[in-house]
């Protein structure tokens, strides 16, 4: 759950869209369809995910999928660049990095 | 004359005549670009179930992107398009490919002909403070409003300089979006003085006059030769205000929960680097950009560049060299060409280079911000590496040159390979050193250009 | 105008680590040195390896020297004043299937004597253990001592520790010429200084052979280029150092997780290195090859992305086996080349042994299997390596 709820980006228009049910941390919310996840994340929180190496928060930067700052994980475990990828139903995605996991397939 | 294989890579404006032309020549070429449309940056297309009109979206420049935007139309069966694909690498006549339409996969393609339309980047240089949330490129705070209608913030500084930062600033106020300030780092004494080269272009002086009056009659205020000096905030809660010093030299602070920030482009030259072209330091704007001559050959036989990936003029300027990168390819394959069209397009070029210096002139680079950052600011977003630990590697390993810092300060050892840090990493470099920064050389690239899915081979049996 | 002069006890010419290393080793043993270096120090195979500090899977004739490196790497920052990321952190061998479980246990055996102690595990102890590897893994070999270290930074990281005990170093300088002028060795540069010792060490890896050509001890040294990869940074868990024994190039892949969270990945077939052009490359279709191997692996790393390629120029001879040791034509000259693809973890023994050799005239390590002379037929007044 993200310390701050407050959406970060605000909309301006281009409201009647179908709405898309997605999962956030877990948590059930609801873009548009035509946002990218990005912009469906920070509808509901200040930021997609948090520095390996600052420890703050972060919530994109360019925008063009060019400076890589806004890859999120899915719940598993896979790797998705949030600004180039555009938000379906269903989707459910962390701020976190999860738990290291490897699986024991014997 | 066997067909040749045309690949161009991007489907901006530079990349879209390009295609065009290639087509009227009887090719058919391929056109391969990361988006989900075409358009490229400054005319980038919004999702298809939006509705506002091209005159919301594109300003003035609104008949210029619609007619892009149909040229691309009718080209598409004439073409083949590989959009959401992203090049990865290029090596030996192949261009190595990441289909990146649902799962992710790998695929190559070789070329005779391959056009580089690669656009540009915002140019950065870093701030304390500017790796909280809620800071962003100019770039990106204008992709979001075209193509996602939605302002990148509440309440937003817009910081930097260059063109840009007066055109989206004025289109967020036009879009209703609430603008704190405009802070330019250049003082008007340089816009005074690049005058005569920003005439060779009267219309888009014009409309960046006009802009200027828009924000100001909105009761945005509009500073300019200002020093950054800090993006306030916390870790947690990102962005919280700006501060600043003046031109007079007063140091103030602006609330704000939201800055977007950008000091003009820089050109994308990384598939350029990989094809193995040439690069030459470009003097008036203070980065390395491949060689070319004036029709878009590169150093390397085969291989063209055209638009802001090879010098940053502009998307007239774009269209006009994808048009002209086609038209040497197809003379250098044997085709026959028009004379007196080349011969126009490179006359057309030339208010466009003069306009170019103008701007450069008018907006330039701080690099003198490098020397004032303090130790603890971040340089390498992606790494969190701070000016003074790239200092250090100067002074303590004696590192002098980029690859070098790079290796063992870790900057641009992140995901985007030195995109945002590169430049601003070699000008704290060059003044650790006290060189000229050209002395310090330019990050190598190395493939993937951007990250590359394991995804996209399966495991062997 | 003369050209510059310079004299000391041994002239080095190669900064690698290598050679960085022996300089630093030369003058603990109060050896004046100069160390000429083309480029920057580390910039060739030493800065752009694996970084693997491993003793197993070696040939066991390689197992002293490695074992004295091991000790080397252990004190490392407290002997040269920098941390240059050795880690510890165990080395695996691992196999598809279990065929190849009975060589593991053959080499466990005789490494032993090289007090190199190695674990077998396979079934339901290799899941245990290491949950991580993929189902097509059978069997692996664990040596608990072997580790990992940050290859930019090690050979930079002695010389300037050799610096400050008084070596003198020579970046940017490209030795045209090598001969022996009476009692000493000179290399001239391109720009005309001369350096003059009455002993040489050669470290100039894949560009020795021009070297020792011209002190008519060629050998075939061939140049390839490593293909190296890494991830984006992600949680740190898989702290073992992964290496595949197998029968074909394509499958024998490597890689070592660093506590910053990327995977640094390598191995494959090699790529093409062009010593004259000081480039090499990595080949695109290799990169795809390894990442279908690494999740072959580790099926885990299927989920990430790779951020990084680079290659470089690593020289090899044709018995997998290094030089090392005395020229068999000239008093006064040695060699330290040639290592392999594998020559990063003995660095810092090969700086030692060959410090000891040239300043005592032996060395309690046993090199005679990597001497020049079985490349090169001795004179009849040959030097007994």
């Amino acid at each position: 759950m993200s310390s701050s709820t407050r959406a970060r980006f605000v909309r301006l228009g281009e409201s009647d869209r179908v709405a898309v049910g997605f999962v956030v941390d877990g948590e059930a919310v609801s873009a548009l369809q035509g946002d990218t996840l990005l912009t469906a994340m920070l509808q509901h929180g200040g930021h997609v995910r948090q520095s390996e190496f600052g420890g703050e928060k972060r919530a994109g930067f360019c925008l063009m999928g060019a400076c890589q700052d806004c890859w999120v994980w899915t719940a598993d475990g896979a790797r998705l660049r949030a600004c180039s990828t555009e938000v379906a139903e269903g989707m459910a995605v962390s701020t976190k990095a999860p738990e290291l996991t490897w699986p024991n397939l014997a | 004359m066997a067909q040749p294989r045309v690949i161009i890579v991007g489907a901006g404006p530079a990349g879209v005549r390009c295609a065009e032309a290639f087509v009227a020549a009887g090719v058919r070429p391929t056109v391969i670009d990361e988006g989900r449309r075409d358009g490229g940056q400054i005319y980038r297309r919004q999702p298809v179930n939006f509705s506002r009109s091209y005159t919301t979206l594109y300003g003035t420049e609104a008949g210029r992107a619609q007619a892009l935007h149909a040229c691309f139309d009718q080209l598409r069966e004439q073409i083949d398009y590989l959009p959401q694909t992203l090049v990865w690498n290029i090596s030996e006549g192949n261009v190595h490919l990441m289909h990146q339409d649902g799962t992710p996969r790998a695929a190559s393609l070789p070329y005779d002909i391959l056009v580089l339309c690669t656009g540009a980047t915002d140019r950065l240089m870093p701030m304390p403070g500017w790796e909280y949330a809620g800071t962003y490129s100019l770039g990106a705070a204008q992709i979001a409003l075209k193509s996602q209608a939605v302002a990148v913030g509440r309440n937003i500084v817009f910081l930097g300089s260059g063109p840009l930062l007066y055109l989206v600033a004025s289109q967020y106020i036009k879009a209703g979006a609430q603008v704190a300030a405009v802070l330019d780092t250049s003082p008007l004494v340089l816009q005074w003085r690049a005058l005569p080269k920003l005439l060779s272009r009267p219309w888009l002086l014009f409309k960046g006059m006009a802009l200027l009056k828009a924000i100001r009659r909105a009761g945005v205020p509009v500073l300019r030769g200002i020093t950054p000096l800090q993006i306030t905030g916390d870790p947690d809660n990102g962005v919280q205000g700006v501060r600043y010093r003046s031109a007079q030299g007063v140091e103030k602070s602006l609330d704000c929960d939201t800055v977007a920030m950008g000091y003009h482009l820089r050109a994308e030259t990384q598939l350029a680097d990989l094809a193995r072209c040439e690069f030459s330091f470009d003097t008036a704007s203070q980065q390395w950009l491949p060689q070319v001559d004036a029709h878009g050959r590169s150093s390397v036989a085969g291989v063209y560049l055209a638009g802001d990936g090879v010098r940053i003029r502009g998307a007239d300027a774009a269209e006009n060299a994808g048009r002209l990168a086609a038209l040497a390819a197809l003379a250098d394959h044997g085709n026959a060409v028009v004379p007196a069209q080349v011969a126009q397009l490179c006359r057309q070029q030339l208010p466009m280079e003069r306009f170019r210096l103008g701007l450069l002139q008018a907006f330039p680079w701080p690099a003198a911000q490098a020397a004032s950052l303090p130790d603890h600011a971040v340089v390498c977003r992606c790494e969190g590496i701070t000016a003074g630990e790239l200092r250090a590697v100067v002074n303590l390993k004696g590192a002098r040159e980029a690859n070098r810092a790079k290796a063992f300060s870790r900057v641009g050892m992140g995901r985007c390979q030195g995109r945002y840090c590169g430049h601003a990493g070699a000008e704290v470099i060059a003044a650790a050193v006290v060189c000229p920064v050209v002395e310090v050389g330019r990050l190598r690239t190395q493939a993937p250009v951007k990250p590359l899915a394991f995804k996209i081979v399966e495991e062997p049996q | 105008m003369s050209a510059q002069q310079y004299q000391a006890d041994v002239i080095i010419v190669g900064g690698g680590i290598m050679g960085s290393a022996a300089a630093f080793f030369l003058r603990q043993r109060g050896r004046s040195v100069m160390l000429l270096e083309r480029g920057l120090l580390g910039h060739q195979a030493s800065g752009v390896n694996f970084g693997n500090v491993r003793r197993q899977g070696r040939n066991l004739l390689q197992l002293p020297l490695a074992n004295r490196a091991l000790a080397i790497w252990r004190k490392l920052p407290e002997l040269i004043g920098e941390d240059v990321e050795f880690l510890p952190s165990g080395h695996m061998r691992i196999c598809y299937g279990t065929e190849r479980l009975a060589m593991f246990e053959d080499y466990a055996n005789k490494a032993r004597d090289y007090d190199l102690a190695l674990e077998l595990f396979s079934g339901a102890k290799l899941r245990e253990r290491f949950p991580f590897l993929g189902p097509q893994v059978g069997g692996a070999s664990y040596s608990a001592l072997d580790g990992h270290a940050n290859p930019r930074l090690a050979a930079p990281a002695f010389g300037r520790a050799a610096a400050r005990a008084g070596a003198q170093i020579f970046e940017n300088t490209d030795v045209a010429a090598v001969e022996k002028d009476g009692v000493d060795f000179r290399a001239t540069a391109t720009d005309g200084r001369v350096f003059r010792a009455p002993a040489m060490l050669i470290t100039a890896g894949a560009w020795a052979n021009t070297l020792s050509t011209q002190f008519g001890e060629p050998v075939q040294l061939t140049a390839h280029g490593p293909q190296m990869g890494v991830t984006e940074p992600v949680p740190y868990g898989l702290k073992t150092v992964v290496g595949v024994s197998a029968a074909t190039d394509l499958e024998t892949l490597y890689f070592r997780q660093i506590p910053r969270g990327n995977i640094i990945f390598g191995g494959g077939q090699r790529g093409p290195a062009y010593p004259d052009l000081k480039r090499a490359y990595v080949r695109p279709e290799n990169t795809l090859n390894q990442l279908r191997q690494l999740q072959r692996i580790a099926p885990a790393l299927r989920q990430l992305n790779v951020i990084r390629v680079w290659s470089g120029i690593e020289s090899y001879l044709p018995d997998d086996l290094p030089i090392m040791g005395r020229s068999v034509r000239e008093p006064g000259l040695h060699y330290a080349f040639g290592f392999c693809g594998a020559g990063f973890q003995l660095g810092p023994g090969v700086g030692d042994v060959m410090a000891e050799l040239i300043a005592t005239g032996s060395t309690s390590t046993p090199i005679a299997p990597f001497s020049i002379s079985r490349f090169v037929p001795q004179h009849a007044s040959a030097v007994t390596a």
